[in-house]
């Protein structure tokens, strides 16, 4: 009989020569199978003399116990192998880029006019929307321009054969509001409008957005407050460069228009705002006692202010476009760029 | 308005730079657009005399001047010169040697084997014009030797303001003076003018007969004018540096002493004048041709200077050709007067012209100064032209009220947000030349003359705003009640549908409103459109009801841009015609698909986009709400694909494929999917209630029927799921198969039935059950046989 450590030795060797695991269960019925060399060794105990018989029984467990544990290390690391190399074959290029259908994406002025109306949100300001064919009395009269104001020759305004025209500002949303809801009112409108001139620095449709604030404490200083704050936080500038001027517009008194200082080249002065290092951005004022009058609010009791703004002036500026008219060409190359 | 800085200065000159002085009127909302120099910088350039002018003996075109320097020296300088219009005699800028001009240095130097100290100037060397054929001739009393920026008054720079329309008052020299010396609290110096004795006593007779229209008409006749006389240079100056051209020395004092006071003025040949001058609305049959050469047919809105027989001018717009002054003109009757600005306003944008005088008539001009005007002409007059000056005759009507204003010190504060004391807002009003008086808190201002802007309370708080300083006004962020704005979750947001469009691969557009006519009729069969009356280009000429005409030139815009995969969306207004007057204005939202579902990629095969690919993006729009969709006739769709959506039995919207008519005729390669959909339609939404889940395994069933081909499968699922034992959880449709073993109109069908109880597990023969009476239904409504 071989000793106990030849067979040990035997069956380990064995098992580690093979990658194969049908050959490896073959070394296992050879070693602890019915018939196999340690199964037989413990079958012989009987004849082995009684007082050597625990010892050696001891001994034959030991050596079985090697080989089973030898076993299945062997047969795990097998498997694992067999594992690796099959999911090494599988592998993928992951670069390749995804399958299926991508995403399209917003039109830039409205990624702005969003922007904007989340500002305004915000601090508590509804969105109000009114059509974009109006009647002479909502786009001028209830706006304190009456007929033949020269302040109708600055809106270019279109008309459409019903006698009607299409808005030339946001404006008229005012009036459509006022008369519906009673103040305190805190409203944005944005919207299309339209003005008959055509050149590289306009385009015969283009959007604003309104603002209108009733209330009892409405004032200039606060108007002053609201807008600044508006701009420093679009254009995410905390030391944005803000003035106002004095202006005119027909359906505000005092009147003002507000610069902010050139976001292009920081003020020092450049193409886009003229080397002013200022750009004009929006016009703003208190509203007209006779606008409210019209609206039938007592100017006595509440004040407002009101402001309108260009959404493609703002979005330009905050995304870098040079030419207005690319807004409304529909050009997949620039839109995609928003995306 | 266009001004030199120079005459400004020299009715006010604050301590400030022009640069200074063009941010104060700014930032006080009198906009300076720009500021420009009346010339580049240069020195030694004198007023030079030529006294010999000799060919030069190897230059066929130079000459050899020699030419006089100094008003002391009396040496000779000798200048070689190209000009054509060199001769003795001629006064002109001569440039020095170690003269600097713009863009070159003058040295001493050979030409053509002559010396040469110096160089005569044509106004483009010096780079104060444009004339280049020849020298700049300088009038025969310029003083030889003068250095010649300051005799043609060089350093001086042009101010373009642009004012908004409230401010006439500041479209004249005078006002905008008063204004500067009210910003900066300057002392004006304008010298009272004097009237101009009476040399003959000859009137004009006049009468105005439209005396609301016109309050007050001052003229008189001056006679034996001398046109022949040159306008002198400093006026001329002044007038180019506005941007006026020189006609003759009337017209040139009428223009300038617009320029100077504000007011409009115009001077008649006496001569042309038949009897007498009569102001009133013109009758409907006249006609009169302007001085721009406008032939007028007037009407009766119009005012109207005549004479007894004729309309001699558009009052307060434009004279007439007949009666203008010209050179052969010997005696005039010089007009200021008063026009009401409704009266004129709007006539020049109904004629299609305007007239320097007509915009200040419109926007109203001061009519305190109406008659010292017209001695401030004839003064003028009188030193350059001559001539013998008559009484004025002047007619005098009701005049503009000026009506005291209120202003409250307290409401100052409410409006503006600031303190500003009673001892400031008085001085404001003193600068801003305002009468006043004041009492317990409220003062009660009298608008000037001048000014047609100041009726309310806040007309004045903006003057008080304007002379603190909007910029001083301190930013304050206002408090409010926190109070929630409401927000319904029954209603969709607009971004959030345009944001399911982008997740579905579409690139948002935006279009004109006003498209081509052509398009209404073959994409909407629409023959009434709503017309623009003035349209800025003939396609761009109706207003759009669809927005897919826009779409389809988008693609066809980026198709010549080389894309072959085009996927669009528009949300926005469409304008339908309603009865004869009305019109609705609905917002939608259309679709276009063109080009393979996918972009091109590695890992999927590529297919052109169909119906069922873009139907399936309009469904996921709707969520839970059921949304109908039917077959029907479409001007724009192929007969056989296009159905009508509606939701709640109202049609909102369609989806198809364009008809091959229009792609062949829109020069489109392949087919194009298109969907609109009226935006009301998908705004609604239901706050869900969830329901309880079975917590019993749910059993599948599938049963292949075959039905005849024309039956939809959308009826035979809606008599299902209407008439399903409740047990049935879901019923959907997996195959549909025609073809091979098929009857030629047959088509065969797969559903799979989902069965569930929430209380139990279901037997077979519950199953069973429920599976035989789906296929009862079917067989009885539809004649479907079980596949089997």
């Amino acid at each position: 009989m071989k000793n106990l450590e030849e067979i040990i030795a035997e069956a380990t060797g064995l098992m580690g020569s093979t990658d194969d695991l049908n050959e490896l269960e073959n070394v296992k019925a050879r070693y602890l199978g019915k018939n196999g060399v340690l199964t037989e060794l413990l079958k012989g105990l009987g004849k082995v003399p009684a007082e050597q018989r625990p010892a050696m029984g001891s001994r034959i467990n030991d050596a079985k116990s090697i080989v089973e544990t030898t076993l299945r290390n062997r047969r795990l690391a097998i498997q694992k192998k067999g594992l690796d190399a099959k999911l090494a074959e599988e592998a993928l290029d992951i670069t390749l880029p995804g399958r299926g259908n991508g995403a399209g994406g917003l039109h830039p002025v409205t990624l702005t006019m969003q922007r904007i109306e989340a500002l305004f949100h915000s601090i508590g300001f509804s969105v109000a929307s009114g059509p974009e064919i109006e009647t002479d009395f909502y786009n001028f009269t209830a706006l304190n321009i009456p007929e033949n104001h020269p302040a109708r020759a600055m809106h270019d305004t279109f008309y459409v054969d019903n006698g009607n025209l299409l808005r030339t500002h946001t404006s008229p949303v005012q009036i459509h509001y006022m008369q519906n809801n009673k103040p305190p009112i805190k409203v944005i409108a944005p919207g299309r409008v339209y003005r008959c001139d055509s050149d590289i620095t306009h385009t015969p449709m283009f959007h604003q957005v309104e603002g209108l604030w009733i209330d009892e404490n409405a004032n200039f200083s606060a108007l002053k407050g609201i807008l600044a704050n508006f701009m420093a936080n679009f254009f995410e500038r905390d030391d944005l460069p803000v003035r106002f001027r004095p202006s005119f517009f027909p359906f505000t008194e005092p009147s003002a228009e507000m610069d902010i200082g050139c976001v292009m080249c920081d003020g020092k002065g450049c193409r886009v705002c003229s080397h002013t290092g200022w750009l004009e951005v929006l016009g703003c004022g208190m509203v007209h006692p006779n606008v409210l009058k019209h609206v039938a609010i007592d100017s006595e009791q509440y004040t407002g202010f009101a402001f309108g703004l260009g959404v493609e002036r703002l979005s330009m500026l905050r995304y870098g476009v040079r030419d207005l008219r690319l807004f409304f060409e529909n050009d997949l190359r620039f839109l995609k760029q928003f995306n | 308005m266009k001004f030199s800085e120079n005459w400004l200065r020299s009715f006010v000159n604050p301590p400030l730079n022009s640069e200074e002085l063009a941010h104060v009127l700014t930032m006080a909302g009198i906009e300076v657009d720009s500021i420009e120099s009346v010339a580049a910088m240069f020195e030694k350039v004198v007023v030079a005399e030529v006294v010999s002018v000799e060919k030069h003996p190897a230059a066929e075109r130079l000459s050899v001047c020699l030419v006089k320097t100094s008003a002391t020296d009396n040496n000779l300088l000798q200048i070689v010169c190209g000009a054509p219009n060199v001769s003795v005699g001629v006064k002109v800028p001569c440039a020095l040697v170690g003269a600097n001009l713009p863009g070159f240095a003058i040295k001493q130097a050979k030409l053509r084997g002559l010396d040469s100290f110096g160089m005569l100037c044509s106004a483009k060397e010096l780079g104060i014009g444009d004339a280049a054929d020849g020298l700049l001739l300088l009038p025969h009393d310029a003083p030889v030797g003068e250095d010649f920026r300051s005799y043609y008054a060089l350093d001086d720079r042009i101010f373009t303001l642009s004012l908004t329309p409230n401010r006439a008052d500041c479209l004249g020299l005078w006002g905008i003076a008063r204004e500067v010396a009210a910003i900066t609290a300057t002392h004006r110096k304008i010298s009272a003018v004097d009237p101009v004795a009476k040399v003959i006593n000859e009137t004009m007779p006049v009468k105005v007969i439209a005396a609301d229209a016109c309050p007050l008409y001052c003229g008189r006749i001056i006679r034996d004018v001398d046109l022949s006389v040159p306008t002198p240079l400093w006026m001329l100056q002044r007038l180019e540096r506005s941007g006026i051209r020189s006609i003759n020395p009337i017209v040139d004092i009428t223009n300038y002493v617009l320029l100077e006071t504000g007011q409009p003025m115009h001077a008649f040949d006496l001569a042309k004048i038949d009897g007498g001058i009569n102001v009133r609305y013109a009758s409907s049959n006249e006609q009169l041709t302007v001085l721009n050469g406008n032939q007028i047919d007037l009407n009766t809105q119009m005012l109207i200077i005549a004479d007894n027989s004729n309309p001699l001018a558009l009052a307060g717009i434009m004279g007439g050709m007949e009666s203008g002054v010209t050179l052969e003109t010997v005696d005039i009757f010089l007009e200021s007067a008063f026009f009401d600005p409704r009266v004129i306003s709007g006539k020049s944008f109904q004629l299609g012209f305007n007239s320097d005088s007509a915009y200040r008539f419109e926007r109203g001009v001061d009519f305190a100064t109406t008659k010292c005007v017209l001695e401030r002409a004839t003064q003028l007059i009188g030193a350059i032209c001559g001539g013998k000056a008559g009484p004025i005759t002047e007619i005098k009507n009701e005049l503009p009220q000026r009506i005291p204003v209120t202003v409250r010190i307290a409401r100052v504060k409410r409006v503006l947000g600031i303190e500003i004391d009673q001892q400031t807002i008085s001085e404001y009003f003193k600068r801003l030349g305002f009468d006043y008086t004041l009492k317990g808190g409220a003062f009660s201002v009298f608008p000037p003359s001048y000014r047609f802007d100041l009726a309310i309370e806040e007309d004045f708080i903006e003057e008080i705003a304007r002379l603190y300083g909007y910029d001083r006004i301190p930013i304050h962020y206002p408090r409010a009640d926190m109070v929630m704005l409401a927000t319904a979750e029954t209603k969709s947001d607009v971004i959030d549908i345009k944001k399911s469009m982008v997740a579905r691969d579409y690139q948002e557009v935006v279009n004109y409103a006003f498209v081509d006519a052509e398009w209404e009729l073959d994409l909407a069969n629409n023959t009434t459109p709503i017309a623009l009356k003035n349209p800025i280009a003939s396609q761009m000429n109706v207003m759009r009801s669809t927005l897919i005409g826009g779409l389809i030139s988008n693609l066809q815009f980026n198709l010549n841009r080389k894309q072959t995969r085009v996927r669009l969306f528009e949300l926005g207004y469409c304008f339908i015609r309603d009865k004869d007057h009305d019109c609705r204005q609905i917002e939608k939202m259309a679709g276009l698909c063109y080009g393979d579902v996918l972009s091109e990629q590695w890992g999927a095969t590529a297919r052109t986009v169909d119906f069922f690919d873009v139907k399936a993006d309009v469904e996921v729009l709707f969520g839970k709400n059921a949304v109908y969709f039917e077959k029907f006739d479409h001007p724009a769709l192929h007969p056989g694909k296009s159905a009508q959506i509606s939701i709640a039995d109202k049609a909102i919207g369609w989806i198809g494929e364009l008809h091959p008519n229009w792609q062949k005729k829109y020069d489109l390669p392949k087919n194009v999917m298109l969907f609109e959909l009226e935006l009301t339609g998908l705004l609604n939404k239901t706050v869900p209630i969830a329901k309880e889940i079975s917590k019993f395994q749910a059993v599948r069933r599938d049963i292949a029927v075959i039905v005849d081909n024309d039956i939809s499968v959308y009826s035979l699922l809606a008599c299902l799921l209407a008439a399903k034992p409740p047990i049935v959880s879901e019923i959907s449709l997996f195959d549909i198969y025609r073809g091979k073993g098929m009857e030629n109109n047959k088509k065969s069908l797969a559903f799979r039935c989902l069965l569930q109880d929430t209380e139990k597990t279901l037997t077979d023969e519950e199953v069973d059950c429920a599976v035989t009476s789906l296929v009862d239904i079917l067989s009885d409504k539809f004649g479907a046989v079980l596949r089997t």
